[in-house]
């Protein structure tokens, strides 16, 4: 494969996902063109996309480096309720904003350490601070969502933003903005080559003097933010702090990022692949729900996705060998 | 020999330009202990798993018991009553030994799996007290799991059974065990080949031997009518008058001082000097321990004891970003494993060591430069720097692991098996390029299986022998049968 092939290999990578979220709005829109294609619908859906994009720009790190981080969930709900207790404290707002993405920072870390200290695979590490972190949510909460003026933190994640030339959410152009810093990190940084000789080759890269142990650490500490970031925005969303809030939302940024061309034996995934990923999930419920097809036709589609788009990709990558 | 049971006759296997069977003869008798030796490299091994169905033939035609055969996969050679017993075992841990030995040929009533008389027929064969049939396979020993793979053959009523290296795990004890069992077999009309180093064991149990050399079967005959010695001048032959190309260098004050170094399991003591602008080879079979002294040195694996000294430094043992700091750099033996991130570019392999870059950030122009500039340096045969380092042959994949230790500018190579799997014309440049690097006063330390090469390329040779390291010698007093006699039977 040429240099030149291997630049198409990876805008294809790019592309698959966005032939196929191209298609499912062909189809809305030809199935419910006045509802579907209004500038409002799209408003929604990019809102909704929000929550699910910031989780899969840590996953696609995650997932790059060879592990998984099933915790991201429970992350988000205990970052909203820790924002929401600060505010009812009487905090200011960038305060308890750095608050939540400080616990979910907190809990990366956790989750790092065992996985190198310990030498546990981040499947069992994760499943277990899953549910410490959900645990310790609720105990914050009382069991009880928790009221509080989240004051501009709320505006982030308001559809029709002030000022109006915005024309989409502050947290839609948040997310983008970081999205395109992870993506240029990722791809032009020491610790980027670094993420993914790890997963593409733990022993070349401990051979080369990669300091592989701090290099996880630090992926983990970095989908720690991004969970507890989607958290505070989530809490700017609900406006009250959620203890059970994102439950199995795990699994939609996993498939967020194996959908976008991430690979859950690592080395493999892209940040713009898993937005668009991101993106494609929530057209489909967005689309899905307008059309008034029933809730369980939706999961039974996007289970079907999920098996599609690997099962292409793993023939495409067969065919280019 | 008695009743000719497994024939294979001119059997010929290249694999892409290389040629690991050039027309290969085996026989083999009814009941008889066979003994199949050779060099690394010589060809056994692809010559059994020819034999097993791993690999079709090019040409060439078997019979096995009067009949045509051609297993198409493993299983057919199963079926057929061909069974392979190999080094790394293939057994179900969790498994009860009873389990195991009827692994995959389950009776079963109702689908539900009888007792079975073959189990206890098959433990009364192997005789051995930890084989009780409900005792998980990973509470025994290596001897002991070696025979419930035998005992498998024996359930399958295997007519030929292989043994790949049977004793290089097993204490002396546990290979007298299994010399009883390969009695049993021979009297029970199970034919037996046999593949070993150790020619002691081959003369002790062997009916009969063939000597692969070069992918070609070159003596074979009665084990009772031939000395060892003789055995292994067969194994050597005469030198092909392959191409070494000599570079001339000189060494000078040394560089890297090893004094009792020992690792987790092996080395054992290991002791020696290198020179700047020397290379020194290390010969030994398989498993003697000179993988896991480079490991050692290089910080990959922990050092127990022992002093290392690089240009001064002293210390015992440290991590492998130390060793790059100082110099040293390693090219692992296993290339697709540890080595080269395979689905990454070429550009990041290269400069995975030692990336280019300014306050962390890639500088992408100037990398792909270095890679060119190295690329063009080693005529590694590639389109584009960021082209994947997995679509490059085996032997450029191999100039690319050479060119990160140069492009990290270390001064130390550690070369595992540099050679291994890639294409004469590449050797012969691998051989150049090592003797350039000795020519600009680097030192090369250089772990190789094959004899002729370390002859060729070295200045000094040490022999590594179950984890311990013999003296070095210039190249002018080894012989190849000396290295070889030494490999096999340790330092007199």
């Amino acid at each position: 494969m040429s240099g030149a092939r291997a630049r198409l290999q990876r805008a294809l990578d790019v592309a698959g996902p966005a032939i196929g979220l191209l298609l499912v709005m062909i189809l809305f829109a030809a199935l419910v063109p006045d509802r579907f294609l209004s500038a409002y619908n799209f408003k929604t859906i990019a809102t909704q996309t929000v929550i699910v994009a910031l989780g899969a720009i840590g996953m696609t790190w995650v997932m790059v480096s060879g592990g998984i981080d099933l915790s991201v969930g429970s992350v988000i709900a205990l970052a909203s309720v820790v924002t929401a207790v600060l505010l009812r404290e009487g905090q200011p707002e960038l305060v308890a904003l750095l608050g939540g993405v400080a616990i979910g920072a907190a809990l990366g870390a956790v989750n790092g350490l065992l996985i190198t200290r310990l030498s546990i695979v981040p499947f069992i590490v994760t499943l277990g601070t899953m549910g410490i972190a959900r645990g310790a949510a609720k105990y914050l909460a009382n069991e009880q969502t928790v009221n509080a003026d989240a004051g501009w933190l709320a505006d982030l994640m308001t559809k029709t933003p002030d000022p109006g030339w915005l024309l989409l959410a502050k947290g839609v152009w948040i997310t983008l903005a970081l999205a395109l810093v992870m993506a240029l990190l990722l791809r032009r940084t020491v610790f980027g080559v670094h993420t993914f000789a790890i997963g593409s080759s733990e022993a070349t890269a401990r051979l080369c003097g990669v300091p592989v142990e701090r290099v996880k650490v630090l992926v983990y500490v970095l989908a720690g933010v991004f969970g507890g970031l989607a958290g505070v925005l989530q809490l700017g969303r609900l406006t009250v702090g959620d203890p059970t809030t994102a439950i199995g939302l795990e699994l939609d940024v996993i498939a967020a990022v194996v959908i976008g061309g991430g690979s859950l034996s690592g080395g493999r995934g892209s940040i713009a692949g898993a937005l668009l990923g991101a993106f494609f999930m929530a057209v489909l419920a967005n689309g899905c729900t307008l059309a008034g097809v029933p809730n369980y036709v939706q999961e039974i589609l996007v289970g079907a996705i999920i098996i599609a788009a690997v099962a292409l990709d793993h023939l495409r990558r067969r065919a280019s060998r | 020999m008695t009743e000719l049971l497994l024939s294979m006759e001119r059997i010929r296997k290249r694999f892409g330009p290389v040629v690991a069977l050039a027309g290969v003869d085996l026989e083999v008798g009814r009941g008889e202990v066979h003994a199949l030796v050779g060099e690394n490299g010589a060809g056994k091994s692809t010559l059994m798993k020819v034999l097993s169905g791993a690999h079709a033939p090019d040409d060439g035609r078997m019979t096995l018991d009067g009949v045509a055969y051609a297993p198409r996969r493993p299983v057919d050679a199963l079926r057929a009553g061909v069974a392979m017993i190999y080094q790394e075992l293939n057994l179900a841990p969790d498994l009860t030994v009873a389990q195991n030995l009827v692994l995959g040929r389950e009776r079963s009533r109702l689908g539900v799996v009888s007792a079975d008389p073959r189990v206890d027929r098959a433990l009364a064969v192997l005789d051995h007290p930890d084989l009780a049939p409900d005792r998980p396979v990973r509470e025994l020993g290596p001897g002991a799991r070696q025979l419930v793979e035998i005992g498998r053959a024996l359930v399958g009523e295997a007519k030929v059974v292989v043994l790949d290296e049977p004793t290089s795990s097993l204490s002396a004890a546990e290979s007298e065990k299994l010399d009883a069992v390969i009695r049993a077999l021979r009297a029970r009309d199970v034919s037996i080949v046999y593949i070993s180093h150790f020619l002691e064991e081959v003369k002790r149990i062997a009916d009969r031997y063939t000597v692969l050399r070069d992918g070609e079967t070159v003596a074979t005959g009665r084990v009772a009518d031939t000395e060892i010695a003789a055995i292994v001048e067969q194994m050597v032959g005469r030198s092909l008058g392959e191409a070494y190309p000599r570079v001339p260098h000189e060494p000078g004050e040394p560089l890297l001082e090893v004094s009792a170094l020992s690792g987790r399991e092996r080395p054992e003591g290991a002791s020696f000097t290198l020179r700047r602008g020397e290379i020194l080879g290390i010969a030994g079979l398989v498993g003697a321990g000179r993988t896991e002294l480079l490991r050692a040195l290089m910080g990959l694996d922990p050092v127990r004891r022992g002093r290392v000294t690089i240009g001064g430094d002293v210390d015992g043992g440290a991590g492998v970003r130390r060793r790059i700091a100082q110099g040293l750099g390693l090219v692992s033996e296993d290339r697709k494993e540890e080595g080269l991130a395979l689905d990454r570019s070429i550009a990041e392999n290269l400069t995975l060591s030692r990336p280019v870059a300014r306050l962390g950030w890639i500088d992408r122009r100037l990398r792909s430069a270095v890679t060119k500039k190295w690329s063009a340096r080693l005529a590694i045969k590639m389109d584009a720097a960021e082209q994947p380092v997995g679509a490059l042959s085996g032997g450029n994949q191999q100039k690319v692991a050479i060119a990160r230790l140069l492009h990290q500018e270390a001064e130390l190579l550690l070369l595992d098996e540099p050679t291994r799997g890639i294409d004469v014309g590449s050797k012969v440049e691998v051989y150049r390029l090592i003797g350039e690097l000795a020519a600009q006063g680097k030192s090369v330390l250089m772990v190789s299986s094959y004899v002729p090469e370390l002859l060729g390329v070295c200045d000094r040779v040490a022999v590594m022998h179950r984890g311990a390291l013999g003296a070095p010698r210039p190249v002018s007093e080894w012989t190849e049968v000396e290295i070889l006699d030494e490999a096999i039977r340790g330092a007199a």
